[in-house]
């Protein structure tokens, strides 16, 4: 039994591309609360695979954005803390990693943007500089280079007038802008990963599909992973290789992107997609949202988490927790009806 | 920018002529009458003047707005008056008195930020750890202690321990700086230690409230390290409201430095106005007020312009 043991080929990814570039391994990040112990993500798994788009969906409060903040360790602690799992980003477990090392991923190796524009940028600042900062710390770049640099950025952002726009101060600039300016940032030192959480919620309709048509061409073209997290599945069908679909901290499917609109296996995932206008058009179909509140974390109820809001539950939904099962290639889904 | 400065300035003469106004007739409103202090002070003297030549030779008895009139025709002329006791011209002792206690003030403001930014800092991102709490309790202890209290047992007890008493003889900054400097120190500290306090407290508040703020999850996604992240991303922002509060604290400063002077025996505007007012010195007084007026709205000014170069948000035109 000395022989190296190799690595079991299993579908068409391995073949691809060999192992994943992110792979997160039951993952459980909780929060104390005054309300007790709140499970935010809960033995959460998921791989990302080199130059892949993954779009993480699911309703306000499902984990998503406390499942992107554990991956670059940011979780504020207190409150919060990552308690168990493995993040294993190029081979490398992320939650092993030493303070200063994991400050050498961040902004570097792995980038993220966050959902509010409006509020992330700082606003004593000059964008140019904020935009170039990682190249100056990652790089050690001198300031001179870095606004050179960062109006270059600007530029392959299609920022209009980029060199009047590198000394310009966040305020001076509309929502859809700053956002081009946070992706110019994550862009800086060209990552292998970018986290876009939500990028795009808090803009207007009309200029959601060019950031993230933006978002997907540079992210392409600089061969970086994307990890897309939205609330929203049309968006998932217009750019997502493949998709995770979390509810009250779970993963609860997981599937090709394709898959999953033809085959959507969890009575939560076709809930989600009833409640949004398809890209394809039918427009005469209404939209239906899902009935219910989204669950309360502090007391989730013993069976599967989405039982309550249920139409088709049975008493054995209610009653235990239904682990994630595959049920086809690389197709999982957690549901007791899918037996 | 200079424009604004200009209006600026200009908006300051209306207020003073209000504010002189005001303190020209308080000042006369203060109990007791300068003429029968000075005929009971000058009771021995061989020949002693009546109350009505008194009266007129101090022109005291000429109506109030003739005098406040030709007081003000004075002043744009650069006349402050004289002394009504040493006949010394009002606009000399503001000249000669106004540096030590501006030294003093200033002094008390650097001492004060000294201590109180970085402690405020510190106790922020160390939120609820002991040396918060310790730097919490300093700052409430500070805070609670008046300056006259203080001051006093400053100069009481290091002189019964250590045989240690502040210098008394004031040497002033341009013949000896460094004998002045140790001269002023400890009134410096006594004077800026609530000013100290209440600046930690808003430094650690605001330092607080802005660490919250996704901009500085921003900079920690950077890779920042956490030096970087408050140094250069969140202290810029919690200085605007602690740049306030100081300008707003700086004339209570003035006010406690009359007091310090007087503990420590320094020869400024605080104790000439002491004196002053002790002998119904009306246009002493007067002259100390509108210059402490003047000193007052001109550290205002400074406080809205450097709104400008902490906030690109605040632009003046
Ligand atoms: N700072 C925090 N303190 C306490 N609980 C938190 C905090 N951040 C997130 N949570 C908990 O984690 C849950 C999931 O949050 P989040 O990941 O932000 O949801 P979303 O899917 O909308 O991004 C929240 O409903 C909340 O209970
Ligand atoms: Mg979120």
């Amino acid at each position: 039994m000395n022989a190296p043991v190799k690595p079991e080929l299993s579908g068409t990814d391995e073949a691809r591309g060999g192992a994943p570039l992110l792979s997160v391994r039951d993952l459980v990040t909780r929060f104390r609360t005054d309300r007790g112990a709140v499970t935010a993500v809960d033995h959460v798994s998921f791989d990302v695979r080199a130059g892949e788009t993954l779009a993480i969906v699911g309703e306000s409060g499902s984990g998503k954005s406390v499942t992107a903040l554990s991956i670059l360790r940011l979780i504020p602690d207190p409150p919060g803390s990552i308690e168990s799992g493995q993040i294993l980003f190029d081979g490398q477990d992320l939650l092993g990693l030493s303070e200063a090392e994991i400050r050498a991923v961040r902004g570097n190796r792995i980038a993220m943007i966050f959902q509010e524009p409006m509020s992330s940028l700082n606003p004593a600042l000059t964008v140019g500089m904020q935009v170039g900062e990682p190249i100056h710390q990652h790089r050690g770049a001198p300031w001179a280079k870095v606004l050179r640099q960062a109006r270059d950025l600007l530029g392959r952002v299609r920022m209009s007038d980029p060199d009047a726009r590198v000394g310009a101060y966040p305020h001076q600039f509309s929502g859809g802008m700053r956002q081009r300016a946070m992706i110019a940032m994550a862009l800086a030192c060209d990552p292998q990963l970018i986290i876009a959480d939500e990028p795009t919620t808090a803009l207007d309709v009309t200029v959601q599909a060019q950031i993230l048509d933006l978002l997907q061409d540079l992210a392409k073209r600089a061969n970086s992973a994307l990890i897309l997290i939205t609330h929203d599945l049309g968006v998932v069908a217009r750019y997502a290789d493949r998709v995770v679909v979390m509810y009250a901290g779970r993963v609860v499917e997981t599937a090709p992107a394709r898959e999953l609109y033809a085959r959507p296996r969890h009575p939560y995932t076709r809930g989600l997609m009833a409640s949004v206008p398809r890209l394809d058009g039918d427009t005469a179909k209404r939209l239906v949202p899902i009935e219910g509140q989204p669950p309360d974390l502090s007391a989730l109820p013993p069976g599967c988490a989405f039982a309550p809001r249920c139409q088709e539950a049975t008493e054995t939904c209610r009653l235990s927790r239904p682990p994630l099962r595959a049920v086809g290639t690389r197709h999982q889904v957690a549901c007791t009806l899918e037996n | 920018m200079r424009a604004y400065v200009v209006r600026r300035l200009l908006a300051l003469i209306p207020t003073l002529l209000f504010v002189s106004i005001i303190v020209f007739v308080t000042v006369r409103l203060i109990p007791g009458d300068v003429i029968d202090m000075m005929l009971t002070q000058n009771d021995l003297s061989a020949d002693k003047p009546s109350r009505e030549q008194l009266v007129q030779a101090l022109g005291l008895d000429r109506p109030m707005p003739e005098q406040y009139l030709r007081w003000l025709g004075g002043i744009l002329q650069g006349d402050f008056g004289r002394s009504l006791w040493q006949s010394t011209p009002v606009l000399d002792e503001l000249m000669h008195r106004l540096p030590v206690t501006f030294e003093l003030g200033l002094l008390a403001l650097i001492v004060g930020l000294v201590i109180a930014m970085p402690i405020g800092i510190y106790s922020a991102v160390r939120q609820d750890t002991a040396g918060d709490i310790a730097a919490r309790s300093f700052s409430i202890l500070l805070l609670s202690v008046p300056s006259f209290w203080l001051g006093t047992m400053v100069t009481v007890f290091p002189s019964i321990w250590w045989g240690w008493s502040p210098e008394v003889n004031y040497v002033r900054f341009t013949d000896d700086p460094i004998q002045n400097l140790k001269q002023m120190i400890v009134p410096a500290l006594v004077l800026g230690a609530a000013l100290s306090a209440v600046t930690m407290r808003m430094t650690r508040t605001m330092m607080l409230e802005v660490l919250r703020q996704d901009y500085i999850r921003t900079a920690w996604a950077k890779g920042l390290p956490g030096r970087l992240v408050v140094m250069r991303h969140a202290l810029r922002n919690a200085l605007i409201p602690v740049v306030t509060l100081v300008g707003l604290q700086a004339p209570l400063l003035i006010g406690g430095a009359v007091i310090i002077e007087q503990i420590f025996v320094i020869p400024g505007m605080g104790l000439l106005l002491l004196e002053a007012v002790n002998q119904r010195d009306y246009p002493i007084v007067t002259g100390v007020f509108l210059v402490v007026g003047l000193a007052v709205m001109l550290i205002n000014l400074a406080v809205d312009l450097s709104y400008g170069m902490l906030d690109p948000r605040v632009r003046h035109r």
